[in-house]
């Protein structure tokens, strides 16, 4: 045998594993193929191609595997339980960028399912190969390891702080600050991914300077870049009064009101979601969004988004409205705006975006009888106590509607909006709407017409009351406003009475 | 002689007159007495009273001097404190008037001010405004720029595609696919083939470490050049630093805690406290342990009725006639009672014995 024969032999070989490798490769980015695959036993196969002498076969191998593991999550587990990790974790050091990207792309797709699988890729100690593939100069290479940080880190706090302590959030904002936009993305996602857990990871992550790259990137006009921006946002703001001054005075006002109309739904949610955490700490951050503008166009977006986007919209301006009565005052005069959330309450069909909406508005008319008077013009009420005697309502819906019921009738005196509850409620609200006109009644002359004419007082004299009680008190002050006749005249059984009266009379002669 | 013998024949004459006179005067000398004495008497009471009422004088003079003078002093105290209270009141409301004035210009100008709200809301309304139409704008920009992106790349596209298919293009001899001979003129594809310029062809890459992804540059990197140093540089004062000058000039007004709460201020908190407890609370019914706080006191049976109050003790509760009894076998309780007695009778038996054996011996 001649060497260039024996030499053929394994050439072929090489060859028919590149192709194998390759073909496997391609038919795993398939999802109906992957079964196949499994159950053919590729993965067994796939696992000592790793270590193969060439490098293109080890790189397809590294990529087919990790397509499988992506699929679904027991794959995942059988890529852990055959042991692969610890051998890519030590090839990441050792090998080339497409090799790198490949091994990344793995870790990830392991990551990526749950915690106990993230967990297992830390063990191996994949976090400090990967942050040293953060340092790398190819933006490929980055990508994929700034992607299965975020991964790893997205799932709980303990495995956010893994990734923090391998020192990864300083080179993550390095990497913010690279031209490539898919490079850009992917960092910020997996900054938002660390920042959402605590408030110390989320100083972490300001501390290395990641506010000002994050807040330059808000004017960009790639949308998903824009997602991931204003997501990693809105967690750093969530957690604290501090954190949120700081990314207000990266000056993102008024800049940012332009992007709740973007073309992206995302994008708009993701804003709307950053204006809320912004706005709930305290009321001199509701001010500064209030004065920039900010709650006209969060209306506007109320108005024009449908569906479970509009929550961040609604609890956002509940949030403003709830800190001081000159901001719910502002937020009532931004035009159309009450009637906007009381259209929401009608309109959406979930629960739990009513309840936001009734929580809203409750937090908007709680505060002095101006407020409380355009809550109820716009005929909330009624919708609310619907609300709240719903027989299918959640718990949650008819606790907040209820709150927000008595919220609104505690300053309300605006009768006409009181009149229809006169009619509908149960006692312990009814209570106080009765108290209500006891209170005004007095007053009011025009009011007391009006009373009478629309049947208001009718319905008084049948409501029961215990003597004694303060239902009783009311009914006696509300009566004591109008002469007797008439309060005779509409008391239950007068009809009766008069009729007995008839039978009585002996007509004269 | 004549005269004496005249004198002793009228002897009898002269006594009797003298006896008379004698007589007489006796007779009245008690009534005269009486009578001097009356006088003196009434001249002696003249005079102690003329002494008594000059004392009186004297005295009521003095008392009145006394009094005046007392009253004087008292009157100069009245008068006193009540300038004391006039001028107290005077500066009580003067002092209401300044804090009158200084609290309603404080709530007005800090707690709430009606006119720089009203403006600060139409501001608001107006800025709003603004947001909304740039924002509106913007977006319109927005929608302008994509689409005319997806135009240009459509026209891009178009351009490439030519440009690769330029083989399509007719000849003076051959018409190409889209130069049809049957048609009055060709197609529009056949124009942009036409005008399109074919790719230049791909210039070598620049090669790349395989291992970093960097490029490997053809030449040495290039000296760069430093900016120059500023000409000539002007000295200027030390400046206080406009921080602080902002701050000198525009100090806010920092009102204290006492100053700037409200004089209803544990009111309204009490009532907020209320209020937010009704509206929070869940079940509305208010646990009560009793439901009947006041209730009349009901006296005992036993101790009322129409005739006054009951007997009521032990010396009535064992009412006992034993007459009455069924059996006159005593009963247990009585035994010691009857044996006290006995021993009593018993005792007495001895002693009348003794006594009598005594008096008999």
């Amino acid at each position: 045998m001649s060497t260039r024969q024996v030499l053929q032999v394994f050439e072929q070989y090489q060859k028919s594993r590149t192709t194998f490798v390759q073909t496997v490769a391609e038919l795993a980015s398939r999802s109906q193929n992957i079964e196949i695959l499994q159950n053919a036993g590729a993965m067994s196969l796939l696992r000592p191609l790793l270590l193969d002498i060439v490098p293109s076969v080890q790189q397809t191998a590294a990529l087919a595997l990790g397509r499988l593991a992506n699929y679904n999550e027991d794959l995942a587990e059988a890529v852990v339980k055959a042991d692969i990790l610890p051998q890519l974790v030590y090839s990441l050091a050792e090998q080339n960028r497409f090799y790198k990207k490949a091994a990344s792309f793995v870790l990830r797709a392991v990551a990526k399912h749950s915690p106990g699988l993230a967990q297992s890729v830390v063990d191996c100690g994949a976090l400090d190969a990967l942050v040293i593939c953060l340092e790398e100069f190819d933006p490929g290479v980055k990508e994929a390891a700034a992607w299965a940080l975020g991964y790893i880190a997205r799932h709980n706090g303990e495995l956010a702080q893994s990734v923090v302590d391998a020192g990864a959030v300083p080179l993550l904002v390095l990497c913010i600050q690279e031209p490539e936009l898919s490079l850009k993305r992917i960092s910020a996602s997996a900054l938002s991914d660390i920042c959402k857990h605590s408030p110390e990871l989320a100083q972490t992550v300001v501390d290395a300077g990641a506010i000002a790259h994050l807040a330059q990137m808000v004017l960009n006009p790639d949308a998903k870049l824009k997602r991931q921006v204003f997501s990693a946002l809105s967690q750093i703001s969530k957690h604290s009064v501090d954190l949120a001054e700081m990314v207000v005075e990266a000056e993102i006002f008024p800049a940012v009101l332009t992007c709740l109309k973007d073309q992206d739904e995302y994008v708009r949610k993701n804003v709307a979601t950053l204006i809320r955490e912004i706005a709930k700490h305290t009321p001199e951050l509701s001010q500064l969004i209030v004065n920039a503008g900010g709650v006209a166009a969060v209306v506007d977006y109320v108005g024009e988004s449908k569906g479970n986007v509009r929550l961040p919209g609604v609890m956002m301006l509940g949030y403003v409205a709830a800190h001081s009565e000159n901001l719910a005052m502002a937020v009532i005069v931004s035009k159309v705006r009450v009637t906007q959330l009381a259209i929401t309450l009608v309109e959406e069909p979930e629960d739990h975006i009513q309840a936001a909406a009734a929580w809203a508005l409750g937090q908007i008319g709680r505060h002095t009888p101006e407020h409380a008077k355009a809550v109820a013009v716009a005929n909330v009420l009624p919708r609310l106590l619907q609300c709240y005697t719903r027989a299918d309502a959640s718990e949650d819906l008819q606790t907040k509607s209820k709150r927000a019921l008595k919220n609104i009738l505690q300053k309300c005196v605006h009768l006409m909006a009181l009149e229809p509850l006169l009619h509908d409620a149960p006692p312990n609200i009814l209570k106080h709407v009765v108290g209500q006109f006891s209170k005004v009644l007095p007053h009011d002359p025009a009011a007391r017409r009006l009373f009478v004419t629309s049947g208001g007082l009718k319905k008084v004299q049948q409501i029961k009351a215990e003597p004694g009680s303060a239902l009783h008190e009311y009914i006696n002050t509300i009566n004591n406003c109008f002469p007797e006749e008439i309060v005779r005249y509409y008391s239950p059984g007068y009809s009766d009475q008069l009729l007995d009266r008839v039978e009585q009379f002996q007509p004269v002669a | 002689m004549a005269s004496h013998i005249r004198l002793q024949g009228r002897l009898n004459e002269i006594m009797t007159t003298v006896f008379q006179r004698n007589s007489v005067a006796e007779e009245k000398r008690s009534a005269e007495n009486q009578a001097a004495v009356t006088i003196q008497a009434w001249f002696r009471a003249v005079r102690v009273q003329n002494y008594i009422c000059h004392l009186h004088q004297s005295a009521t003079l003095i008392q009145k001097h006394w009094r005046g003078h007392q009253g004087r002093r008292v009157y100069r105290i009245l008068i006193r404190n009540l300038v004391f209270v006039m001028r107290h009141n005077y500066f009580n409301a003067m002092a209401t008037k300044i804090q009158k004035m200084w609290r309603g210009f404080y709530v007005r100008k800090y707690v709430f001010d009606y006119y720089s709200r009203k403006q600060y809301l139409e501001g608001l309304i107006v800025k709003n405004e603004i947001i909304r139409r740039e924002i509106k704008e913007s977006r319109e920009q927005k929608d302008a720029d994509s689409l005319r992106k997806m135009e240009l790349e459509a026209q891009r596209k178009l351009e490439d595609y030519a440009a690769k298919h330029r083989y399509l293009l007719s000849t003076e001899v051959v018409p190409g696919i889209y130069n049809s001979p049957f048609k009055p003129y060709p197609d529009e594809m056949e124009f942009v083939l036409r005008k399109v310029k074919p790719h230049p062809p791909e210039k070598a890459k620049p090669k790349r470490d395989n291992r970093s992804g960097k490029i490997i540059a053809d030449s040495p990197p290039l000296p760069l050049t430093e900016p120059l140093p500023p000409i000539g540089q002007k000295l200027q004062g030390p400046f206080r630093a406009p921080g602080e000058v902002q701050m000198q000039r525009f100090k806010p007004f920092q009102p204290t805690l006492r100053v700037a709460t409200s004089y209803t201020a544990t009111e309204e908190a009490r009532a907020a406290m209320k209020a937010k407890e009704w509206v929070m609370r869940v079940n509305d019914n208010i646990f009560e342990p009793f439901s009947q706080r006041d209730r009349k006191y009901e006296p005992l049976l036993h101790t009322t009725s129409n005739y006054g109050h009951l007997q009521y003790g032990t010396r009535f509760f064992r009412e006992t006639a034993e007459s009455k009894n069924i059996s006159h076998e005593v009963s247990s309780l009585d035994v010691w009672n009857m044996f006290e007695l006995r021993l009593v009778e018993l005792y007495f038996d001895l002693e009348l014995a003794s006594v009598e054996n005594c008096a008999e011996t």
